[in-house]
């Protein structure tokens, strides 16, 4: 019998260690990697030319990035790589296989896989405040990719916008890297850090660990404002300003150029929703996810689950269960089982858990901004649709679902497919018609999942 | 016109000549289309349903909101693309 053909799509920290354990076993995995270099976003990694010092583009994340770049290096002859390579669409194919719709360097291709292991990540959460779509309004991810995969920063004197680790850590690696940063607001109360700083001082997680020691020491120069409320980007054709409320209800305005704003974390799940897995709602972080099982099992038997893409537990869990979902696939397969193995990455992720629910509760969700979000204001930027509209359709054309919303109004219907307005269009819906969020359900995934040129599926 | 992005730390490599609008610009090796562009400029396209321009979101091929149109009809995600010598960009098109 010839060897089943596994598929990793996402060659981050949770791909790039299930390739791993699967190159041990002589699999030969396919790694499709939308990047160019494997590692992911949280460790991009330069474009050839632009490399850099570990130190000087992580900061105290550097050990781990070196670890999984020379992850990466040293896999190459043992898996297929595919760089640059976007999985627009899942097609199962008989008789319990699936093809994959692929946009790479060469053009349009279609991969065939017996198993497909999902380590799609995660990208910046998202909700609308004004001015929030001039140009010099980015989010924490891409202020901080700028400065990993380019040596740039979004502007030469920028403002910090957040609501979880991101904020910290951005802020941290910008004020190493030389940058001018005028402000690091959090918009999560003081008070929700403080409960949580017993538990956080106790994470191993690289990630965590950081966020304690800079909100300690390392922002002394320009600490982290926290219950920051009303933010507003002042701009007439860039961002010039940047307007907030403090905690005590102040008033300010702080001259900047640029603007890195986002509010947590949101699954990429769309390929996991088109290859048919189930969808749970995940109550603290408020949104909808592939269900995934401990041992990193979808709801379909041949398709398994990794990292942020189906639960947000940031890089250093997303690494543990990429191991570990490796094993459970491998363990399907009929291949010899590592009990011993196995049963440390079980120990290790539950403690993970724990801390991330430390990490969760000091970063609690912003309702506030959700509440004072505008009639005119734009919430789906692709297609220029306002919350007002949203609104309107919700109580005048009976719209109490997302897909009924998104038909009768374009929300979630451009070229971004919802992964932008969605969270925020889901609330503003709920809100309007005052029923919990989950009853208005999720934008479902339609291929292509990423714009595609026309011409090539032909 | 100044531009948005801000170099932090030079580095060698070879110049890549590109033009914005028909004006000629000046990008390093590695540099990815958007930055190119946001060294320069502060916006990548008109925005096609409202007012004003947008210059990119997410840099991580997520939001779809840095595509740009090239002089030979390319339509390109500008964060996920690295800039060629000879690229030339038009910003004003509005329907990238």
């Amino acid at each position: 019998m010839p060897e089943p053909r596994v598929a990793i799509v996402g060659a981050g920290p949770a791909g790039l260690r299930a390739a791993q354990v699967l190159a041990e076993a002589s699999l030969r995995p396919l790694l499709v990697d939308e990047g160019h270099r494997a590692g992911g976003q949280i460790y991009r990694r330069p474009p050839p030319g632009a490399e850099r010092p570990a130190a000087a583009l992580y900061g105290f994340e550097a050990g781990r990035a070196q670890a999984l770049h020379d992850l990466a290096d040293a896999l190459a002859p043992r898996v297929d790589y595919r760089p640059g390579t976007t999985v627009w669409g899942i097609a199962p194919r008989d008789p319990d296989g699936f093809d994959l719709e692929c946009l790479g360097p060469d053009g349009h291709g279609r991969i065939a896989a017996d198993r497909l292991v999902l380590a799609t990540g995660a990208m910046d959460r998202t909700l609308p405040f004004p001015g929030w779509t001039l140009p010099g309004v980015f989010t924490l991810g891409a202020a901080q990719i700028a400065l990993k995969a380019q040596g740039m920063a979004i502007g030469r004197r920028v403002a910090l916008v957040g609501a979880g680790p991101l904020l910290p850590l951005v802020a941290h690696q910008y004020a190493k890297a030389g940058a001018t940063v005028v402000a690091v607001l959090d918009v999560t109360p003081l008070a929700a850090k403080v409960k949580a700083a017993p538990r956080l001082a106790a994470v191993p997680a690289t990630l965590a660990k950081g966020v304690w020691y800079t909100m300690r020491g390392a922002l002394r120069r320009q600490p982290v404002r926290s219950g920051v409320r009303a933010i507003a980007v002042e701009g007439a054709a860039r961002v010039e300003a940047l307007a907030f409320e403090d905690a005590a209800g102040r008033r300010h305005r702080v001259a900047c150029d640029a603007v890195g704003a986002s509010f947590g974390l949101r699954s990429e799940a769309q390929a996991a929703d088109l290859a048919g897995c189930r969808f749970a709602f995940e109550p603290v972080t408020r949104q909808w996810q592939p269900e995934r099982s401990g041992q990193g099992r979808s709801s379909l038997p041949h398709v398994y689950l990794a990292g942020d893409g189906s639960g947000i537990g940031g890089a250093d869990v997303a690494e543990l269960q990429g191991e570990r979902t490796a094993l459970t696939l491998l363990a399907d397969l009929g291949r010899p089982r590592d009990p011993a193995r196995e049963a440390h990455l079980d120990r290790r992720l539950a403690r993970q858990a724990g801390f991330r629910a430390a990490l969760e509760a000091a970063y609690p969700y912003p309702h506030h901004l959700v509440e004072g979000i505008a009639d005119d204001e734009i919430v789906c930027r692709c297609e220029g649709i306002t919350a007002g509209a949203i609104r309107r359709t919700a109580t005048e054309r009976d719209a109490s679902e997302m897909n009924r919303l998104k038909a009768l109004t374009r929300t979630g219907m451009g070229r971004c497919q919802g992964r932008v307005c969605g969270h925020a269009a889901a609330e503003i819906l709920a809100r309007t018609l005052d029923v919990p969020v989950e009853t208005v359900g999720r934008l479902r995934g339609q291929a292509p999942i990423k714009p595609i040129p026309l011409r090539e599926p032909a | 016109m100044s531009g948005l992005f801000h170099r932090l730390a030079t580095r060698p490599g070879a110049a890549i000549p590109f033009t914005i609008d028909g004006m000629s610009a000046e990008a390093r090796a590695g540099d990815l289309l958007i930055a190119a562009i946001l060294l320069h400029r502060h916006s990548l396209r008109r925005f096609e349903f409202g007012s004003g321009e947008r210059a990119g979101y997410c840099l991580m091929g997520a939001c779809q909101d840095c595509w740009v149109t090239l002089a030979d009809g390319r339509r390109l995600r500008a964060c996920t693309t690295p800039v060629e010598p000879g690229m030339a960009v038009i910003t004003g098109g509005g329907d990238a």
